[in-house]
Protein backbone atom coordinates (compact mmCIF):
# COMPACT_ATOMS: atom_id res chain seq x y z
CA UNK A 1 0.00 0.00 0.00
CA UNK A 2 2.79 2.42 0.96
CA UNK A 3 4.61 1.71 -2.30
CA UNK A 4 1.43 2.37 -4.27
CA UNK A 5 0.90 5.65 -2.40
CA UNK A 6 4.45 6.76 -3.14
CA UNK A 7 3.98 5.96 -6.84
CA UNK A 8 0.76 7.98 -6.83
CA UNK A 9 2.57 10.93 -5.23
CA UNK A 10 5.32 10.80 -7.90
CA UNK A 11 2.80 10.43 -10.72
CA UNK A 12 0.66 13.38 -9.66
CA UNK A 13 3.70 15.55 -8.94
CA UNK A 14 4.86 14.87 -12.51
CA UNK A 15 1.39 15.45 -13.98
CA UNK A 16 1.02 18.74 -12.11
CA UNK A 17 4.45 19.86 -13.34
CA UNK A 18 4.65 18.40 -16.83
CA UNK A 19 5.42 21.55 -18.85
CA UNK A 20 9.15 21.34 -19.48
CA UNK A 21 9.26 23.71 -22.49
CA UNK A 22 9.49 26.81 -20.30
CA UNK A 23 13.17 27.58 -20.99
CA UNK A 24 12.41 27.82 -24.75
CA UNK A 25 8.76 28.91 -24.99
CA UNK A 26 6.64 31.03 -22.60
CA UNK A 27 7.92 31.22 -19.00
CA UNK A 28 4.79 29.43 -17.73
CA UNK A 29 2.25 27.05 -19.30
CA UNK A 30 -0.76 28.89 -20.77
CA UNK A 31 -2.80 26.02 -22.22
CA UNK A 32 -6.38 24.94 -21.52
CA UNK A 33 -5.48 22.39 -18.82
CA UNK A 34 -4.82 25.34 -16.50
CA UNK A 35 -8.58 25.78 -16.25
CA UNK A 36 -8.55 22.74 -13.97
CA UNK A 37 -7.77 23.17 -10.27
CA UNK A 38 -5.10 20.72 -9.13
CA UNK A 39 -6.24 18.94 -5.95
CA UNK A 40 -2.92 19.48 -4.14
CA UNK A 41 -0.75 22.46 -3.21
CA UNK A 42 1.17 23.30 -6.39
CA UNK A 43 1.77 26.93 -7.35
CA UNK A 44 0.38 27.77 -10.82
CA UNK A 45 3.20 30.23 -11.34
CA UNK A 46 5.70 27.39 -11.22
CA UNK A 47 7.25 27.35 -14.75
CA UNK A 48 6.37 23.67 -15.16
CA UNK A 49 2.85 23.79 -13.61
CA UNK A 50 0.07 22.49 -15.87
CA UNK A 51 -2.91 23.18 -13.62
CA UNK A 52 -4.07 26.04 -11.42
CA UNK A 53 -3.70 26.17 -7.65
CA UNK A 54 -7.11 26.13 -5.95
CA UNK A 55 -5.93 28.34 -3.09
CA UNK A 56 -4.42 30.92 -5.44
CA UNK A 57 -7.48 30.81 -7.67
CA UNK A 58 -9.90 31.26 -4.75
CA UNK A 59 -7.93 34.18 -3.35
CA UNK A 60 -7.76 35.83 -6.77
CA UNK A 61 -11.53 35.54 -7.20
CA UNK A 62 -12.24 36.87 -3.69
CA UNK A 63 -9.73 39.70 -4.10
CA UNK A 64 -11.50 40.79 -7.31
CA UNK A 65 -14.98 40.45 -5.79
CA UNK A 66 -15.69 44.18 -5.70
CA UNK A 67 -19.24 44.93 -6.82
CA UNK A 68 -18.72 48.64 -6.17
CA UNK A 69 -15.90 48.97 -8.69
CA UNK A 70 -16.65 49.22 -12.41
CA UNK A 71 -14.11 46.54 -13.33
CA UNK A 72 -14.82 44.46 -10.23
CA UNK A 73 -16.02 40.89 -10.81
CA UNK A 74 -18.88 39.03 -9.21
CA UNK A 75 -17.22 35.63 -9.06
CA UNK A 76 -17.76 34.14 -5.61
CA UNK A 77 -15.38 31.20 -6.11
CA UNK A 78 -18.14 28.65 -6.82
CA UNK A 79 -16.02 26.82 -9.40
CA UNK A 80 -13.07 26.43 -7.04
CA UNK A 81 -15.19 25.59 -4.00
CA UNK A 82 -17.22 23.15 -6.11
CA UNK A 83 -14.05 21.42 -7.32
CA UNK A 84 -12.63 21.16 -3.79
CA UNK A 85 -15.97 20.09 -2.31
CA UNK A 86 -16.49 17.42 -4.96
CA UNK A 87 -13.08 15.87 -4.29
CA UNK A 88 -13.43 16.33 -0.52
CA UNK A 89 -16.91 14.84 -0.35
CA UNK A 90 -15.72 11.69 -2.12
CA UNK A 91 -12.21 11.18 -0.73
CA UNK A 92 -11.93 13.53 2.26
CA UNK A 93 -8.33 14.56 2.85
CA UNK A 94 -6.91 11.75 0.70
CA UNK A 95 -5.31 14.16 -1.86
CA UNK A 96 -2.99 15.36 0.94
CA UNK A 97 -1.61 11.87 1.38
CA UNK A 98 -1.69 10.59 -2.19
CA UNK A 99 -1.42 13.56 -4.56
CA UNK A 100 0.05 16.71 -2.99
CA UNK A 101 3.62 17.48 -4.22
CA UNK A 102 4.33 19.59 -1.14
CA UNK A 103 3.27 16.67 1.05
CA UNK A 104 5.72 14.46 -0.81
CA UNK A 105 8.52 16.97 -0.23
CA UNK A 106 7.74 17.01 3.50
CA UNK A 107 7.86 13.23 3.64
CA UNK A 108 11.26 13.22 1.93
CA UNK A 109 12.59 15.78 4.42
CA UNK A 110 11.29 13.76 7.36
CA UNK A 111 13.29 10.76 6.13
CA UNK A 112 16.53 12.57 7.02
CA UNK A 113 18.14 10.78 9.97
CA UNK A 114 17.99 13.43 12.70
CA UNK A 115 16.31 13.36 16.14
CA UNK A 116 12.57 13.95 15.74
CA UNK A 117 10.35 16.44 17.60
CA UNK A 118 6.70 15.70 18.27
CA UNK A 119 4.03 18.13 17.09
CA UNK A 120 2.58 20.57 19.62
CA UNK A 121 -1.12 19.70 19.47
CA UNK A 122 -2.59 23.21 20.05
CA UNK A 123 -1.10 24.19 16.67
CA UNK A 124 -3.52 21.85 14.89
CA UNK A 125 -6.07 24.70 14.75
CA UNK A 126 -3.57 26.65 12.61
CA UNK A 127 -4.81 25.49 9.17
CA UNK A 128 -8.36 26.66 9.93
CA UNK A 129 -7.01 30.02 11.09
CA UNK A 130 -4.94 30.46 7.92
CA UNK A 131 -7.92 29.42 5.80
CA UNK A 132 -10.36 31.85 7.39
CA UNK A 133 -8.01 34.81 7.85
CA UNK A 134 -5.46 34.64 5.00
CA UNK A 135 -7.45 32.90 2.26
CA UNK A 136 -10.96 34.26 2.81
CA UNK A 137 -11.26 37.34 5.08
CA UNK A 138 -8.18 39.39 4.18
CA UNK A 139 -8.52 39.06 0.36
CA UNK A 140 -12.23 39.79 0.69
CA UNK A 141 -12.19 42.69 3.13
CA UNK A 142 -8.86 44.53 2.77
CA UNK A 143 -8.46 46.61 -0.37
CA UNK A 144 -5.34 48.35 -1.67
CA UNK A 145 -5.19 51.81 -3.28
CA UNK A 146 -6.66 50.44 -6.52
CA UNK A 147 -9.70 49.22 -4.62
CA UNK A 148 -8.94 45.52 -5.08
CA UNK A 149 -7.92 42.97 -2.50
CA UNK A 150 -4.67 41.06 -2.36
CA UNK A 151 -3.83 37.36 -2.28
CA UNK A 152 -2.58 37.36 1.28
CA UNK A 153 -1.70 33.70 1.76
CA UNK A 154 0.26 33.48 -1.52
CA UNK A 155 1.96 36.81 -0.93
CA UNK A 156 3.02 36.49 2.69
CA UNK A 157 3.00 32.81 3.62
CA UNK A 158 2.86 30.17 0.87
CA UNK A 159 6.17 28.27 0.83
CA UNK A 160 5.12 26.38 -2.32
CA UNK A 161 4.99 29.67 -4.23
CA UNK A 162 8.48 30.64 -3.11
CA UNK A 163 9.91 27.22 -3.84
CA UNK A 164 8.14 26.39 -7.10
CA UNK A 165 7.67 29.86 -8.63
CA UNK A 166 9.94 32.35 -6.90
CA UNK A 167 13.25 30.50 -6.95
CA UNK A 168 12.99 29.03 -10.51
CA UNK A 169 11.65 32.21 -12.16
CA UNK A 170 14.16 34.44 -10.41
CA UNK A 171 16.93 32.08 -11.47
CA UNK A 172 15.78 32.32 -15.10
CA UNK A 173 15.03 36.04 -15.33
CA UNK A 174 17.53 38.81 -14.58
CA UNK A 175 14.82 41.53 -14.44
CA UNK A 176 12.80 39.62 -11.86
CA UNK A 177 15.95 39.02 -9.84
CA UNK A 178 16.65 42.72 -9.65
CA UNK A 179 13.03 43.36 -8.54
CA UNK A 180 13.27 40.96 -5.59
CA UNK A 181 13.41 42.81 -2.29
CA UNK A 182 12.49 42.44 1.36
CA UNK A 183 9.25 40.56 0.68
CA UNK A 184 11.10 37.86 -1.23
CA UNK A 185 13.70 37.65 1.56
CA UNK A 186 10.85 37.30 4.10
CA UNK A 187 9.19 34.55 2.08
CA UNK A 188 12.50 32.79 1.61
CA UNK A 189 13.01 32.88 5.38
CA UNK A 190 9.55 31.36 5.92
CA UNK A 191 10.34 28.64 3.39
CA UNK A 192 13.67 27.77 5.04
CA UNK A 193 12.13 27.73 8.53
CA UNK A 194 9.22 25.55 7.41
CA UNK A 195 11.38 23.08 5.53
CA UNK A 196 13.71 22.84 8.53
CA UNK A 197 10.72 22.20 10.80
CA UNK A 198 9.57 19.44 8.42
CA UNK A 199 12.92 17.68 8.87
CA UNK A 200 12.21 17.35 12.60
CA UNK A 201 8.42 17.11 12.70
CA UNK A 202 6.33 14.92 10.40
CA UNK A 203 4.13 16.90 7.97
CA UNK A 204 4.59 20.08 10.03
CA UNK A 205 3.26 22.39 7.28
CA UNK A 206 0.14 20.25 6.70
CA UNK A 207 -0.60 20.10 10.41
CA UNK A 208 0.05 23.72 11.39
CA UNK A 209 -0.57 25.85 8.30
CA UNK A 210 -2.01 24.31 5.12
CA UNK A 211 -5.44 25.88 4.36
CA UNK A 212 -6.07 23.38 1.55
CA UNK A 213 -5.76 20.50 4.02
CA UNK A 214 -8.16 22.38 6.31
CA UNK A 215 -10.76 22.47 3.51
CA UNK A 216 -10.44 18.75 2.75
CA UNK A 217 -10.35 17.94 6.48
CA UNK A 218 -13.86 19.35 6.87
CA UNK A 219 -15.12 16.47 4.72
CA UNK A 220 -13.29 13.61 6.44
CA UNK A 221 -16.28 12.57 8.58
CA UNK A 222 -18.83 12.63 5.78
CA UNK A 223 -16.87 11.61 2.70
CA UNK A 224 -17.65 8.46 0.75
CA UNK A 225 -14.26 7.08 1.75
CA UNK A 226 -14.08 6.59 5.49
CA UNK A 227 -11.98 4.64 7.93
CA UNK A 228 -13.60 2.53 10.64
CA UNK A 229 -12.02 1.62 13.95
CA UNK A 230 -13.07 -1.59 15.70
CA UNK A 231 -12.09 -1.11 19.38
CA UNK A 232 -13.05 -4.70 20.22
CA UNK A 233 -10.22 -5.97 18.00
CA UNK A 234 -7.60 -3.41 19.12
CA UNK A 235 -4.64 -4.83 21.08
CA UNK A 236 -3.36 -1.36 22.10
CA UNK A 237 0.01 -1.93 20.41
CA UNK A 238 0.16 1.75 19.27
CA UNK A 239 1.49 0.70 15.85
CA UNK A 240 -1.12 2.96 14.17
CA UNK A 241 0.06 6.01 16.11
CA UNK A 242 3.73 5.20 15.45
CA UNK A 243 3.26 5.20 11.66
CA UNK A 244 0.68 8.01 11.44
CA UNK A 245 2.31 11.04 9.76
CA UNK A 246 -0.14 13.46 11.39
CA UNK A 247 -0.29 11.82 14.82
CA UNK A 248 -3.97 10.88 14.86
CA UNK A 249 -4.40 9.00 18.14
CA UNK A 250 -7.64 7.09 17.67
CA UNK A 251 -6.68 3.82 19.36
CA UNK A 252 -7.10 5.42 22.82
CA UNK A 253 -10.09 7.59 21.91
CA UNK A 254 -8.12 10.87 21.92
CA UNK A 255 -9.03 11.54 18.27
CA UNK A 256 -11.72 10.34 15.91
CA UNK A 257 -10.31 7.99 13.25
CA UNK A 258 -11.90 10.30 10.64
CA UNK A 259 -10.60 13.46 12.29
CA UNK A 260 -9.77 16.40 10.03
CA UNK A 261 -6.07 15.78 10.65
CA UNK A 262 -6.10 12.36 8.95
CA UNK A 263 -4.54 12.56 5.46
CA UNK A 264 -5.82 9.08 4.52
CA UNK A 265 -2.35 7.66 3.85
CA UNK A 266 -3.80 4.32 5.04
CA UNK A 267 -0.62 3.34 6.87
CA UNK A 268 -2.69 2.45 9.97
CA UNK A 269 -4.79 0.11 7.84
CA UNK A 270 -1.70 -1.68 6.53
CA UNK A 271 0.18 -1.95 9.82
CA UNK A 272 -2.55 -2.97 12.25
CA UNK A 273 -1.79 -6.57 13.33
CA UNK A 274 -5.34 -7.11 14.61
CA UNK A 275 -7.27 -5.72 11.63
CA UNK A 276 -8.85 -3.14 13.93
CA UNK A 277 -8.97 -0.61 11.10
CA UNK A 278 -11.08 -1.05 7.99
CA UNK A 279 -11.89 1.04 4.94
CA UNK A 280 -15.36 1.90 3.75
CA UNK A 281 -16.27 3.47 0.42
CA UNK A 282 -19.93 4.24 0.08
CA UNK A 283 -22.09 7.31 -0.62
CA UNK A 284 -24.42 6.05 2.10
CA UNK A 285 -23.27 5.85 5.70
CA UNK A 286 -23.76 2.28 6.85
CA UNK A 287 -22.50 3.02 10.38
CA UNK A 288 -25.70 5.00 11.13
CA UNK A 289 -28.75 2.89 11.80
CA UNK A 290 -31.89 3.58 9.82
CA UNK A 291 -34.08 2.01 12.49
CA UNK A 292 -36.28 4.31 14.60
CA UNK A 293 -34.80 5.19 17.99
CA UNK A 294 -36.55 3.52 20.94
CA UNK A 295 -35.99 3.98 24.64
CA UNK A 296 -35.96 0.22 25.22
CA UNK A 297 -39.20 0.06 27.26
CA UNK B 1 -31.55 11.28 6.28
CA UNK B 2 -28.13 11.43 7.96
CA UNK B 3 -27.16 8.26 6.14
CA UNK B 4 -27.42 10.03 2.80
CA UNK B 5 -25.42 13.10 3.87
CA UNK B 6 -22.29 12.08 1.86
CA UNK B 7 -24.40 11.72 -1.29
CA UNK B 8 -26.22 15.04 -0.76
CA UNK B 9 -22.91 16.80 -0.09
CA UNK B 10 -21.45 15.52 -3.35
CA UNK B 11 -24.51 16.62 -5.32
CA UNK B 12 -24.44 20.04 -3.63
CA UNK B 13 -20.83 20.60 -4.65
CA UNK B 14 -21.43 19.35 -8.18
CA UNK B 15 -24.21 21.97 -8.37
CA UNK B 16 -21.81 24.62 -7.05
CA UNK B 17 -19.19 23.57 -9.60
CA UNK B 18 -21.71 23.85 -12.44
CA UNK B 19 -22.85 27.22 -11.13
CA UNK B 20 -19.26 28.44 -11.24
CA UNK B 21 -18.86 27.15 -14.80
CA UNK B 22 -22.11 28.86 -15.90
CA UNK B 23 -21.02 32.18 -14.39
CA UNK B 24 -17.72 32.16 -16.28
CA UNK B 25 -15.44 31.46 -13.33
CA UNK B 26 -13.39 28.94 -15.31
CA UNK B 27 -12.09 31.70 -17.56
CA UNK B 28 -11.42 33.95 -14.55
CA UNK B 29 -9.38 31.16 -12.91
CA UNK B 30 -7.50 30.43 -16.14
CA UNK B 31 -6.71 34.08 -16.88
CA UNK B 32 -5.05 34.47 -13.46
CA UNK B 33 -3.23 31.13 -13.65
CA UNK B 34 -1.58 31.83 -17.03
CA UNK B 35 0.11 35.05 -15.94
CA UNK B 36 3.22 35.05 -13.77
CA UNK B 37 2.01 35.84 -10.26
CA UNK B 38 4.56 38.22 -8.74
CA UNK B 39 2.84 38.07 -5.36
CA UNK B 40 3.21 34.27 -5.24
CA UNK B 41 6.93 34.70 -5.86
CA UNK B 42 7.32 37.34 -3.18
CA UNK B 43 7.94 40.29 -5.49
CA UNK B 44 4.62 42.07 -6.07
Amino acid sequence: MERMRRKSQYLFTLLANAYWLFPWKSPIYQGPVKKICFPGLNCHSCPAATMSCPLGALQNLLAALRPGIQMGQLHIGAYVLGSLGLIGSVAGRMPCGWICPFGLLQEWLFLLPVPKISFWRPLKRGPHLFLIVFVVLLPLLVADLSGYGSIWFCKYVCPAGTLEAGIPLLSLDQDLRSAAGRLFAFKLLILILLLTWCVFTSRAFCRAICPLGAVYGLFNRLSWLRLRFHPDRCVQCRACLTVCPTGVSFYNGLDDINSGSCIRCLRCLSICPANAVSLQFSPIRRDISNAPVTDGN
Amino acid sequence: MKRYLPLFTTFAFIALLLLGICFGEVHAVWSKAVTVCLSCMGIG
